[in-house]
């Protein structure tokens, strides 16, 4: 937990992220060695420097890890969503033998047995939809309608309990019969407001929700020590303590869904405006909390549809950059760093993203199929940025190949620090020699002199 | 032909494109002429994204009216008049394990509009599927759609499971989003596109000898 010092307030947001840093940089954790203390501040030394677009001791490297910690184990994803025993074993020995600068965190895999209980229906995962060593997948579908809209936009968390979360939950299915909290204001009130809750379904919903809950906490339980012990004997800093989203992502990846979205463009966009509009404090409180709760300064933000193809740059500044803008710029404000993964191709929104509003030195950039000597032009003296190193090498080349593809990085790019070296697309399939020559070469090779 | 119909189509007008089509029909226009008006309307729109001046949305849209304007048209076509002659079949599918269908509609739209038959499997496909559908169809080409990474391992199994059934003239395409040479390589298939116009000009050149 970072505990903000009381003149919080008066702080500039650089002086709240180098409180945030510092906070992270000495945690509440005994480290086993002397040597993995020291490590541990030195690989968050080396991030810091490379946000504050310095030359760090050396090039970060960060590769963004999905289920291969699985199948390095000898395990399946299933397997590592289910057993925390083997998910601990498999993911202690990856970051041990690969020693990354960030830790592959167990966390990321999810609680199985959770999404079992509550019947969640966005989504695939292993053995539940999708097979049993490969990553989850998101089921496109409209868990929002069109006509939905006016009633997000007036009460967002009351949508969520009473429409969403029983569309995307079938355990939650009956919160439908729920009425809103915000009946509850009076003595007479309370008794009429309160009965939707004694319906049996509701009450069945209400059960199994805190039995998920009990479930989550046997997880965590398993998987804070798993993390715990990699950070304590490695040294590797929990780079993703938090997260949150484009607005135009949250509605167009699980509520609308992408068709359901683009047709809003067209038949209801002032309503998605809105609606976006209205999200933006929402996704900013959401990444500062969890990186205040997890003493992590790093907001890890995926970009899915206003990548290169998906719409014109017209319709990305009128649609997509507007609300993402406003939260990064909320998320800079109270000292945490976004931390973007940018999928897809983001050519045609270089001149865009590099918006003057956005401070230098405050944001990280991770692309995957960007050209990179362009992004070095647009984003070098204005942000942090990395990534590219293809997902197809990662699978099919060799570890030849990613050697001299990390060496031409960092020869191109990497030159005036500010870079972070990682992966483009979330590694789910490799081999072992490719990722060490991933790593190993970016440690080597990406020393500043 | 209505000028005015094909403009509002192209022109992302659907309200409008919906009251013209019902004023055409009221003027007891030939069904088929309108639809033939969407034909063309399609066929710019598909040359627009070509040329990178339209987008997904648009796409979308386009789809939505030409289906929204057929539940008014046809029901009104008294017989089937031979369809039009198809340039040559192409059977289509996101590879097994893979639930990704955007991108996929994308390209098969566009093979649509731009003459081919195309025999959509949908999401998920395992290999002897396409290779079932191949030997049913007697399609010449297959396009193996992916999104992730898990894609690369189904898409080598389906273009193996097509050389196992013993169909020589039958070629493969792969695209999606991590998907490159060294991909094609990995999984012996015979080209990548990085989109959907890359599609329309390999079963070109793959059919007909273009």
């Amino acid at each position: 937990m970072f505990n903000a010092p009381e003149n919080w307030k008066k702080l500039t947001a650089q002086e709240k992220r180098d409180a945030r840093f510092a906070s992270w940089m000495a945690p509440d954790l005994e480290f086993a060695t002397p040597d993995a203390a020291q490590a541990y501040k030195q690989r968050i030394q080396m991030i810091k420097d490379a946000t504050d677009l310095k030359k760090p001791e050396r090039v970060p490297v960060l590769p963004w890890i999905g289920v291969y910690p699985t199948t390095y184990g000898g395990i399946t994803a299933q397997e590592a969503m289910y057993d925390y025993e083997k998910l601990g074993t498999a993911f202690r020995k990856f970051n041990a033998d690969f020693l990354p600068d960030g830790l592959a965190s167990a966390a990321l895999m999810g609680p199985g047995k959770v999404f079992d209980m509550l019947d969640y229906k966005i989504y695939h995962w292993p053995g539940h939809g999708t097979p049993v060593d490969t990553s989850y997948q998101c089921v496109e579908g409209e868990y929002m309608m069109a006509d939905e809209y006016d009633q997000l936009i007036n009460d967002p968390s009351g949508y969520f309990m009473r429409t969403y979360l029983p569309r995307a939950f079938g355990a939650l299915a009956p919160w439908q019969m729920l009425g809103p909290f915000t009946d509850i204001i009076e003595l007479p009130f309370v008794g009429l407001g309160m009965i939707p809750v004694g319906i049996p379904p509701v009450q069945e919903a209400f059960k199994t929700y805190l039995e998920a809950g009990q479930a989550v906490m046997e997880w965590i339980s398993a998987v804070g020590p798993i993390d715990g012990a990699s950070i304590a004997t490695l040294g590797l800093p929990n780079i993703i303590g938090s997260f949150s989203k484009a607005p135009f992502d949250i509605i167009g990846d699980t509520m609308r869904g992408t068709r359901a979205i683009m047709l809003d463009m067209y038949r209801r966009p002032d309503k998605l405006l809105e609606a976006m509009d209205r999200l933006v404090p929402i996704a900013v409180e959401m990444g500062v909390r969890y990186a205040t709760v997890s003493d992590t300064p790093m907001v890890f933000i995926p970009l899915h549809k206003g990548a290169d193809g998906f719409m014109s740059n017209k319709d990305f500044q009128k649609f997509y950059w507007p609300t993402l803008k406003a939260v990064l710029l909320g998320l800079i404000e109270n000292g945490t760093v976004p931390y973007l993964f940018v999928e897809g191709g983001y050519n045609q929104r270089l001149d865009i993203i590099t918006d003057p509003d956005i401070p230098a030195g405050s944001t990280i950039w991770l692309f995957d199929h960007t050209d990179m000597k362009e992004a070095k032009k647009k984003l070098g003296g204005w942000a942090c940025f990395g990534g590219n190193v293809p997902g197809s090498m990662m699978k099919a080349g060799t570890p030849q190949d990613i050697e001299n593809y990390v060496k031409e990085l960092i020869d191109g790019v990497a030159q005036d620090g500010g870079y972070i070296l990682a992966n483009g697309a979330v590694l789910d399939d490799t081999n072992p020699e490719n990722l060490h020559a991933l790593i190993d070469t970016g440690k080597k090779y990406g020393v500043y002199k | 032909m209505s000028q005015e119909l094909i403009d509002a189509i192209t022109d992302m007008r659907e309200d409008d494109a919906l009251e013209i089509t019902d004023s055409l029909l009221e003027t007891n226009t030939d069904p088929l002429a309108i639809l033939d008006d969407c034909r063309k309307a399609m066929e710019i729109i598909g040359q627009r994204f070509e040329e990178g001046d339209c987008f997904v949305p648009e796409l979308i849209l386009a789809g939505e009216m030409l289906k929204e304007i057929s539940v008014k048209v046809k029901p009104l076509i008294q017989e089937q008049t031979g369809t039009a002659k198809k340039l040559g079949k192409i059977v289509f599918g996101t590879v097994e394990g893979d639930i990704h269908d955007i991108a996929k509609d994308i390209v098969a739209f566009m093979l649509d509009i731009n003459g081919f038959e195309v025999y959509d499997l949908g999401v998920d496909v395992p290999p002897a599927r396409f290779v079932e559908k191949v030997q049913e169809t007697g399609a010449t080409v297959v396009g193996l759609s992916g999104f992730l990474t898990l894609a690369y391992d189904p898409m080598k199994e389906t273009v193996a499971a097509l050389k196992a059934a013993d169909l020589p003239d039958v070629k493969v395409m792969i695209g999606g989003g991590q998907i490159d040479d060294q991909i094609r390589v990995y999984t012996g298939a015979d080209a990548y596109g990085r989109d959907a116009m890359t599609a329309v000009s390999l079963a070109k050149q793959w059919i007909g000898g273009q």
